[in-house]
């Protein structure tokens, strides 16, 4: 049993995937507790597959249907696999809980199908997570990619056109690696990534690889919404339902954003990334111009939810900027960021969600809601907090280590971009705690608009979110303190374990 | 640049060509079926590419025939990986194709109009 976990992340989903559209016509009951085992299914392997790899010390190598390296489709597991998986599937099932009622409301006759596609976008990411295989990443990529767009166009009225831009946005960030994995392959003649890392160093020429990176990396950046690609994004995300919605952003870019990290360090060796191609200043650069742009626009918004989506902006920029700073501290700070990020992006979501559901998506409603509904503010209290970077809360740590490796490249090489990426970290903070100061500020001063003007002497009711929103909301709320305490451990037992010795001098 | 290395690379030139007519529509162009048009193009810009990439000058089609003492020489035969990767990116651009006209069809229903310049004023009107 053991020994299938790779697989088995993988294809129950898909298989549940299948079943549940086909049950969706006959009794929509059983659609629900279907979906949610088979994502439980994903995450018990997934755990499995950490202690697994933390066993055997390593890597754990699944060769479907027993054939070897070159030949077949191998799934690398190592720490950072493991370790993306259990986020990604994770997220997926306690939002999946969380949406029970929303996706109930919004699609009363379509729940198979969108359980079904619910399922199959969690089956690309886990399967663009755990692949070995250049090209198999780039199935996986569409799979998570078409769901996606189905997902995302269901939403209001405005959704279709949106989706319709992203989809464009998307196909050209796909198409564009599908063409770099051609010229990695011309290159080295092999598509899986330990076979590539292994042949680059050997190479006489290595021109047609620098094109293939170029490429591959202009695409990610496309697919990841780095910030001049970003536009597609704050459209698309706000019109969406916010059942697919809080799957969708906490996950999709921070899983592209792994796929930068896999190919950076796997697939082209850190001596290349780092040395031969003499890019990491200017992307650099990038990502403090996409963290600054992304927090002046989320400043700009009346929208809660298109707040959020320029936040999502800003910390893309975060994890790209980390990473190729070049020194440990940095990257470590990226792939601390890519977990951090995703629970806290979950929990403001699941905010929104339940937002939507009771009252609207305008910050100027939120009058008075800390009397109205406790809890959920206190919860979402706390991911607001945890994007400021707080520190009992998660996103405080994952920011220090960004800014230690910022000091540390500033020390290494005097440059400037890295300096700069610590004053855009410090601004974007200061404009985050901005942004969610000003929505406790009207949350809890300002009193009801509607009605009374008895200067809210009249006793509020207390008007929750229902129960089964509220414990998925509050299990996040905490996993967020939670990874903050533990996050030393995960570090020291996990993250550094997968970074290699980096090439000295950069 | 002469002129017999532009022909000895000609498939690259291809490529890229029809990669950029397919980018053009993509970004300028102003209906959204067009768009769509060039999204094809540019995709199957790059299914010719893999497929130029597997030819060899001489190669026959990668299929043994059967019976004794026959030897297998790569260098006799086209290259089969590029070809059977691209099925499945047929596949992926089908399904694509396939998603966008559905959201297009859901676009035109809703204002009536697939020019993206009309639907934004409408959108601004609202």
């Amino acid at each position: 049993m053991s020994t299938h976990y790779p697989a088995l992340i993988i294809v129950v989903p898909l298989l549940t995937a299948v079943i549940v559209a086909a049950v969706g016509w006959i009794n929509k009951k059983y659609c629900f507790p279907l979906s949610v085992a088979s994502l439980a299914a994903s995450l018990l392997s997934s755990i499995g597959l950490l202690f697994e790899v933390m066993k055997t010390n390593g890597e754990v190598v699944y060769r479907f249907a027993g054939w070897e390296a070159p030949m077949g489709i191998v799934y690398n597991i190592d720490y950072l696999n493991s370790l993306v998986l259990i986020v990604v599937t994770a997220v997926a099932l306690i939002n999946l809980i969380f949406s029970k009622g929303s996706i109930e409301n919004d699609f009363p006759d379509k729940e198979g199908v969108f359980y079904a596609l619910y399922i199959l976008f969690t089956t690309g990411l886990v399967g663009m997570v755990a692949t070995g295989d250049a090209f198999n990443l780039y199935v996986l990529l569409e799979i998570a990619s078409l769901t996606g767009y189905a997902l995302l166009g269901i939403g209001n009225e405005r959704s279709p056109l949106s989706t319709l831009n992203y989809l464009f946005i998307g196909t050209i960030g796909a198409t564009f690696y599908l063409l770099g994995v051609g010229y990695i392959y011309i290159a080295t003649g092999t598509l899986n990534m330990a076979e590539i890392a292994l042949i680059i160093p050997k190479l006489p020429n290595v021109g047609i690889i620098k094109f293939a990176f170029v490429i591959c990396m202009v695409g990610l950046f496309v697919k990841m919404a780095l910030f001049p690609m970003h536009g597609w994004l704050p459209n698309a995300y706000s019109n969406a339902p916010s059942s697919s919605i809080g799957l969708i952003a906490p996950l999709t870019t921070k899983v592209t954003v792994y796929i930068m990290v896999r190919a950076g360090i796997t697939i082209f060796t850190p001596e290349f990334t780092f040395e031969k191609m003499h890019l990491d200043k200017w992307i650099v650069w990038l990502s403090v111009i996409g963290i600054v742009m992304g927090s002046c626009f989320a400043l700009a918004q009346k929208n809660y939810k298109k707040m959020l989506t320029y936040i999502v902006v800003a910390e893309v920029g975060y994890m790209v900027g980390g990473f190729w700073l070049g020194n440990k501290l940095g990257i470590t700070g990226s792939i601390l960021h890519i977990v951090n990020d995703a629970a806290m992006t979950l929990c403001v979501f699941m905010a929104a969600g339940i937002f939507s559901y009771k009252i609207g998506d305008h910050i100027s409603d939120f009058k008075g809601l800390f009397k109205k509904m406790p809890f959920t503010m206190t919860a979402f209290a706390v991911g607001g907090l945890s994007i400021i970077g707080v520190p009992p809360t998660c996103g405080f740590f994952s920011k220090w280590y960004l800014v230690s490796g910022g000091i540390e490249a500033v020390k290494a090489t005097g440059s400037i971009g890295a300096l700069a990426f610590i004053v855009a970290l410090l601004f974007s903070s200061l404009v985050n705690a901005v942004l969610f100061f000003r929505i406790f500020e009207v949350a809890h001063f300002e009193p009801f608009s509607e009605g009374h003007g008895h200067e809210g002497h009249s006793a509020v009711e207390i008007n929750e979110a229902p129960l089964g929103m509220l414990i998925p909301f509050f299990i996040v709320a905490f996993s967020l303190i939670f990874l903050g305490i533990f996050s030393g451990d995960i570090v020291s037992n996990i993250i550094n374990q997968f970074i290699p010795v980096l090439p000295a001098g950069i | 640049m002469d002129m017999a290395l532009i022909l000895a690379k000609a498939n690259y030139w291809g490529y890229v060509i029809l990669l950029l007519i397919g980018l053009y529509a993509l970004i300028s162009k102003n209906n959204l079926v067009k768009k769509i048009i060039g999204m094809v193009i540019f995709q199957t810009a790059v299914i010719l590419f893999y497929i130029t990439i597997a030819v060899k000058k001489g190669g026959n089609i990668p299929i043994t025939p059967h019976g004794k003492g026959y030897v297998v020489e790569a260098a006799n035969f086209m290259n089969p990986l590029p070809h059977v990767l691209m099925l499945t990116a047929i596949v992926v651009g089908v399904a694509t194709l396939g998603v966008a006209l559905a959201l297009a069809i859901k676009v035109y229903k809703q204002y009536g109009t697939l020019e993206e310049d009309e639907i934004n004023a409408m959108i601004r009107e609202q």
